[in-house]
């Protein structure tokens, strides 16, 4: 069936915010889906609340709405826009919701709008665990069983007919606590009492336990008709147990016999058929390692992180052909464009391996829980392309920047064998390394394939890393040339190569390029996308790269994507390499783009001319250099991972598009910087450059408290704190100085109190345009990435405004920088300092990009090619404002990491962020808090508890509370500060939680009378002092927690507003 | 490190790479299967013999040797290369490693080498003659061209008819005309209750008749189909009686050309698991397993006395036909699959509804 003509506009709903579990890979989907229905000149109306996206670009949709994801407002949108379709399965679980809810309500039945790609019934048999298991059932297809009980004989009969070992998992217990797993009737008949006891209403449930089964995923892809295919399978390393987000992942699946590897797929097309899924849908199987047993574990009925992983491992583009199945399409009547020849009704051949590692947030959290279990943790991830297991594995680890060029981690080489076998035993993120480590010490893989039912298979293959490094290790003479190819093969590096055996190199090899074509090489491919392998030309190396770059006469750029998505580098990185590439391609350059994170757009391989699936590194990175010959490459918009290699890039001569290296340098180098400012006669807050304790302290007594402490050359402001004391300066150097391997110096400043703003500017050299200035709700001390941001800036003056066009021209200029800056300045008692420069793109410029009109990307690109600033039509100076405000408000996923306090300080701990517009501050703010998903409940209860810092201003917070109709909640100290300050409110005092176990925060917190809590303290972090322990217990329950007084202030201002989800305007980004 | 073995083509090419399994010297053509599951259905299966078996995905031997599915009791393919063949396997049913069994049956193997360009090479010039040896001396592209698979048929077949009787009290009763037969045919039709009576090759339309079928399966098996004149006539003989007949692979080959149609041989064939087909009755899509040099000419199917049922989405070639006057089909691709995807094993129920028993 071709497409069908009764769809004309669709509408398209983004997932939202970066969130940990729903990540840039539902831009890649979006901005697939937009593309596939573009080419058949669909009307889009597009709504996504995350402005860091590419799929909200101009480009993208007809209608483009950075709005709540928000039922209310998808209605408005729907009324307004008209679409006759709706297209669900593309925008993650969020997407997908919002639309189920606006079907079953039956609201686009009366508003005549179609639900392409999924119905809820399809979703309902998928999602809703008793109706998925009883379709399976339907189907015959295995379910992992389980059984609700009240009694222990009950129990047991039940076990008895399923087998064990079973779990036990009582009803309504924290944590599970008083469960577990019970491999005896004995252990049942124990644990089963002990859970009914602890279980408030009398019920455990009682379940197969199928821990150490092998997980085992299908991507496969239906259309209306009933054609489907399987387009790629996955095995994790990690069996059943740890979230598939974070295991380390091998597509295709390698330890599956023929005869097993039929039987689920032959499983996961019978499940898509039964549910009538038309597009993507991702199978989850558990897989008895040593009979044909199986369970569905899981089936999501939309395109996922799994189905992104499995586009790029593939080349097989699953949500363009899911959106193009949606329209009508059939997949024979889908060209596959990687070989021209084939039809999406075309099973992908690998002749490779793709290996998935997770990217989690645990370098910056470290008081969080490592433990990785069935609640997702990482934030991003990074994938490999090789013809070997060890080498992609190698290039994944090397690759996810987690500064591991080896499995061997420094940290457990200095472990007891008995503390190696104890971390090995429980999954975290350094799993992997525990058992290197405990095979480097000789442990046999039936060792520890007991301790960890990590497949076999796996851990021989670690067994290889482990021979090879060894060797290094005791080199006493250099390697042969045959022992180094081996090496190679294996995925070590040159430099680690010469660094662990202390010898020469006995010869250099180069890497030949591989194409991904989807056919394993039977069909010829014109596939621009390639990865690394080694072999030598007695083995009939043959480098495919060649022939596609010998193809071409166009001078050649190499554009440094930013690797895997991590707090505070995430998904704006993308948009910004992918709009270089865009503009570098617009001026006639052949464009490459180097980059490693499946999620993203930048690694489809229809964004660049050439696409080197390849850690980000400088020796992955050197030889594409030598093959592809640029004019230049462009480190300036891949974050901090780009930026890291233009010290190698400009010793080996290769020009920088952009601001140079020395430029780089100077921003980054404290005295360098202080040297500039000095001559420029620029303010910045007093500060020095340290590298001990010592020193740490005497800077900081010098200048006075409070402090701010960070390493340098670093993004997201990791580790970075405000030290009140001598205290905190020696708890964190410590943390500092173990992660600081590299030896850059901390830096020490002068903590100042004031307004924050924030400003990209785009420089020729000559003159700057800033597109917009951006203030920051919460005064200094917060993380800009973790504060409210508002455009244009409320409280900034003309005279001000001038003296931020001045500094930021005198600051490009000195630092030669060509291209963007972005700045960060505060104004404290009407003097403008400057805290921080970085010569290169920053997290704001897609959400100032789209908010002022002005393409920021493409005009740093071409004024980086010699272009004036005055020729491009933009002008110079400062841009005139938008007539609209608009408000970024970060979004956090502290419900998915214990122990982390979400008090937020100089270190940045938000994973995403959202859009407000309208058409005054309070209006943006309200939309941005609503998108952000906060609730914004009128009424109620708020908890409140300040450091004495704070309490001379909490009052006026408290009485707008108050007057609203909240009852006031406080600990002892806040509420007198409240009652001296307004005697008419009245204040419920609290005990505090290590005082007293009654009427504490805790127990009311727990009480269900608070919406809302205020908790500012002067210190936090540690997970054991009560302020952490109340805000961490805020975050299980949902309860919104400011941490600082603005944000608080900016609440409650929202709060009394009178917006609400109706009368708030909705903007077109297309047609403001 | 192992020892070296050389892969020398006869267009000159000599790729060195390591041995594994047998050492030796073979004279084969070289294909290719894009595969990634299903080595040891590949290994065992008839129809490559006298081939060399190139496997495209790099990672082999993963799960160990498990005779309980191999397509036939030993190898007939002469040498086997893979890029990274698994020293220490992981299955609960393998049994030793891919190199101790090429050993034991004296299977000559090559690894390490860009398996990649080299099956571009095939895919652009064509299948190939090639000397796969661990011998230096042997490696030498002289007279390759001259060699051609001969008696591929009559060296595969089973020597003796074998019959398999069903406990099915009404089971029809099936001959398997084999050709080179993969076992799973075999089971198939033994799981939906049939007799099975597997004949040679070299067996008569009398003894075939002589056995009192209620239907005739013809198997697959390799070579040139034109080589098998002797069959062809037989299958000539045998299409008065009407009996229900399937043929899969060189099976629907040789019907064909029993009936006047004509077969050629494609540039590199069709080896893999993720071969699409589509049904033309029912434009429906099927992944098939394939395994064949050589393709029926479409053109030559007269419209008269059969239909062309199935084609090959990617490429056109015929992959199926339905005769019109006799209740017979057949298809190219390979419904029983082992290895390969299990969509079209419903094509056996269709076989099977075509009896009156």
């Amino acid at each position: 069936m071709p497409l069908n003509p009764d769809i004309k506009k669709v509408l398209v709903i983004g997932s939202g915010p970066i969130i940990i579990g729903q990540a840039a890979e539902f831009d890649y989907a979006g901005t697939q889906a937009c593309q596939a229905l573009k080419e058949n000149n669909i009307d889009i109306v597009l709504v996504n609340s995350n402005p860091a996206t590419i799929m909200t670009d101009e480009a993208m949709a007809n209608h483009v709405y950075i709005e709540p994801l928000t039922l209310e407002t998808i209605k408005r949108i729907i009324k307004k826009e008209k679409p006759d379709s709706i297209l669900s399965t593309l925008g993650g679980q969020t997407g997908l919701t919002l639309s189920m809810q606006l079907a079953r309500e039956g609201f686009l039945a009366r508003h005549n709008v179609k639900l392409l790609g999924a119905n809820p019934e399809t979703i309902d048999k998928a999602e809703d665990r008793q109706m998925f298991k009883d379709t399976m059932a339907e189907i015959g297809q295995p379910t992992i069983a389980s059984k609700v009980v009240t009694d222990t004989t009950a129990a047991m009969r039940y076990a008895d007919e399923i087998g064990y070992p079973v779990i036990v998992r009582p009803a309504f217990t924290l944590g599970g606590s008083g469960g577990g797993i019970c491999n005896t009737p004995e252990e049942l008949k124990a644990t089963s009492d002990t859970g009914l006891a602890m279980s408030p209403i009398h019920q455990i449930l009682v379940e197969k336990c199928i821990s150490g089964w092998k997980e085992i995923e299908f991507e496969v892809i239906r259309d209306a008709k009933g054609n489907v295919i399987t387009v790629c399978s996955m095995e994790n390393f990690d069996p059943v147990g740890v979230h598939t987000g974070d295991s380390i992942v091998i597509a295709p699946a390698v330890t599956l016999a023929d005869k097993e590897y039929q039987m689920l797929r032959s499983a996961a097309l019978k499940i898509i058929n039964s549910l009538g899924v038309e597009g993507g849908c991702n199978v989850q199987f558990a897989l008895h390692p040593e009979s044909f047993e199986y369970a569905v574990i899981e089936v999501n009925p939309r395109v996922s992180r799994s189905s992104a992983l499995a586009s790029k491992a593939t080349g097989y583009p699953i949500a363009k052909i899911a959106t193009k199945i949606a329209l009508g399409y059939t997949l024979d009547e889908i060209p596959n464009v990687v070989t021209g020849k084939t039809f999406a009704s075309f099973e992908p051949a690998l002749d490779y391996v793709a290996v998935k590692f997770p990217k989690w947030p645990f370098d910056k959290f470290i008081y969080a829980k490592r433990d990785l279990g069935t609640q997702m943790k990482a934030t991003g991830e990074v994938m490999a392309i090789a013809d070997s297991f060890e080498m992609g594995l190698m290039k994944a680890v090397r690759g996810a920047e987690i500064k591991q060029d080896t499995l061997r981690y420094h940290e457990y080489t200095e472990l007891s064998l008995d503390e190696i076998k104890a971390l090995m035993a429980q999954p975290s993120d350094l799993r992997l390394f525990s058992v290197y480590e405990g095979l480097y010490r000789g442990m046999s893989v039936d060792e520890i394939h007991a301790i960890t039912l990590i497949d076999e298979w796996f851990l021989y293959k670690l067994v290889k890393l482990v021979d090879f490094e060894k060797k290094l290790v005791s080199a006493t003479a250099p390697l042969t040339n045959e022992e180094y190819i081996h090496g190679k093969k294996l995925g070590f590096t040159d430099k680690i190569i010469e660094k662990l055996s202390g010898q020469p190199l006995p010869m250099t090899l180069a890497p030949t390029y591989k194409m991904v074509d989807t056919c394993a090489g039977e069909f010829s491919a014109e596939t621009p996308y390639f990865y690394s392998v080694f072999a030598t030309p007695e083995e009939g190396a043959e480098n495919e790269a060649l022939e596609s770059i010998e193809h071409s006469d166009k001078k050649r750029v190499i554009v440094f994507g930013s690797g895997p998505i991590r707090i505070g580098q995430g998904i704006e990185f993308d948009y910004s390499s992918v709009h270089s590439v865009w503009a570098l391609k617009r001026l006639g350059y052949e464009v490459i783009i180097i980059n490693n994170n499946p999620e993203t757009v930048s690694t489809d391989f229809d964004t660049a001319d050439r696409l080197y699936f390849e850690p980000v590194t400088w020796e992955d990175v050197k030889p594409i250099i030598d093959i592809e010959k640029p004019i230049g490459v462009v480190v300036a918009y891949g974050g901090q991972t780009a930026i890291k290699l233009t010290a190698d890039l400009a010793a080996y001569g290769v020009k920088i598009i952009g601001t140079s290296a020395d430029g780089i340098d100077a921003a980054e180098d404290r005295e360098r910087f202080d040297e500039l400012l000095t001559t420029l006669k620029i303010k910045r807050p007093a500060g020095h450059t340290v590298f001990t304790e010592e020193e740490a302290l005497r800077v900081a007594n010098d200048i006075g408290y409070p402090v701010l402490m960070r390493p340098s050359y670093v993004l997201g402001g990791q580790n970075m704190i405000i030290a009140f004391g001598d205290d905190d300066i020696q708890e964190y150097m410590k943390v500092i100085i173990a992660a600081n391997d590299e030896h850059n110096p901390i830096l020490i400043d002068k903590y100042l109190n004031g307004i924050e703003i924030e400003i990209d500017a785009i420089t020729d050299g000559e003159d700057v345009l800033i597109p917009g200035i951006l203030e920051h709700i919460e005064r200094t001390g917060i993380h800009s990435g973790d504060s409210i941001a508002v455009y244009p800036a409320p409280h900034i003056n003309k005279r001000m405004e001038d003296k931020i066009i001045n500094h930021t021209k005198a600051l490009c200029k000195g630092l030669e920088a060509i291209g963007l800056t972005n700045i960060q300045y505060i104004v404290h008692d009407d003097e403008l300092y400057v805290i921080e420069v970085n010569p290169r793109a920053s997290r704001t410029v897609p959400y100032i990009s789209k908010v002022t009109g002005v393409p920021m990307i493409d005009l740093a690109t071409r004024v980086s090619f010699g272009e004036k600033l005055a020729d491009l039509g933009y002008g110079t100076g400062l841009y005139p404002s938008s007539k609209y405000v608009a408000v970024k408000v970060p979004v956090f996923s502290f419900e998915k990491l214990a122990n982390v306090d979400t008090q937020l300080g100089p270190e940045m701990k938000s994973t995403g962020e959202v859009l407000g517009i309208g058409d005054t501050t309070l209006e943006a703010l309200y939309k941005g808090l609503v998108a952000a998903g906060y609730s914004l409940k009128r009424e109620g209860g708020v908890f409140i508890s300040v450091r004495d810092q704070d309490k001379a201003e909490i009052a006026d917070i408290a009485k707008k509370f108050y007057y609203q109709g909240f009852e006031i909640f406080a600990t002892r100290g806040t509420a007198k500060a409240i009652e001296d300050a307004d005697p008419n409110i009245d204040v419920v005092e609290l005990n505090k939680i290590h005082e007293s176990d009654e009427f504490n925060a805790c127990n009311l917190i727990e009480s269900g009378k608070i919406d809302y809590i205020i908790s500012t303290s002067k210190k936090g972090r540690d997970p054991q002092r009560d302020s952490v322990i109340f805000r961490r217990k805020a975050v299980t329950l949902g309860i919104p927690t400011m941490t600082a007084i603005d944000t608080a202030n900016a609440l409650v201002d929202s709060i009394s507003s009178n917006f609400n989800q109706h009368n708030t305007i909705l903007v077109d980004f297309k047609n403001m | 490190m192992s020892k070296k073995a050389y892969l020398c083509l006869e267009d000159g090419t000599v790729l060195q790479g390591q041995s594994f399994g047998a050492e030796g010297t073979v004279v084969a053509e070289l294909v290719f299967t894009t595969a990634m599951t299903g080595y040891l259905e590949t290994l065992t299966d008839p129809s490559y013999y006298g081939q060399i078996v190139l496997q495209t995905f790099p990672l082999i031997g993963n799960y160990g040797i498990i005779p309980e599915d191999f397509e036939s009791a030993a190898p007939a393919l002469r040498g086997y290369i893979v890029k990274d063949p698994c020293d220490h396997p992981s299955n609960f049913r393998g049994e030793s490693t891919l190199d101790a069994y090429l050993k034991s049956q004296g299977v000559v193997g090559l690894y390490g080498i860009d398996t990649r360009a080299l099956t571009k090479r095939i895919r652009e010039q064509g299948v190939m003659n090639a000397v796969l040896t661990t011998d230096p001396d042997k490696v030498s592209a002289d007279g390759l061209k001259e060699f051609a698979i001969r008696d591929a048929v009559p060296s595969v077949t089973i020597k003796e008819t074998k019959t398999t009787v069903s406990d099915n009290k009404q089971h029809p009763r099936i001959v398997l005309w084999d050709f080179g037969a993969k076992d799973n045919i075999e089971r198939e039709l033994l799981k939906r209750g049939a007799t099975v009576v597997r004949m040679p090759a070299g067996s008569t339309h009398e003894d075939i008749l002589a056995q009192h079928p209620d239907a005739i399966m013809l198997s697959n098996g390799p070579g040139d189909p034109t080589e098998a004149q002797d069959i062809i006539g037989e299958l000539r003989a045998l299409s008065g009686a009407k009996l229900p007949t399937f043929g899969i692979c060189l099976g629907h080959q040789l019907l064909a050309l029993s009936h006047g149609f004509s077969t050629f041989k494609l540039k590199y064939g069709h080896r893999g698991a993720n071969q699409p087909v589509r049904d033309l009755d029912t434009d429906r899509i099927f992944i098939s397993s394939q395994n064949h040099g050589y393709a029926v000419d479409n053109d030559t199917i007269d419209p008269a006395i059969a239909k062309k049922r199935f084609i090959n989405s990617n490429d056109g070639t015929c992959e199926g036909i339905d005769y019109l006057n006799e209740p017979t089909f057949s298809v190219q691709f390979h419904p029983e699959a082992c290895g390969g995807p299990k969509d079209t094993e419903y094509l056996f129920d269709r076989f099977f509804d075509m009896m009156e028993v």
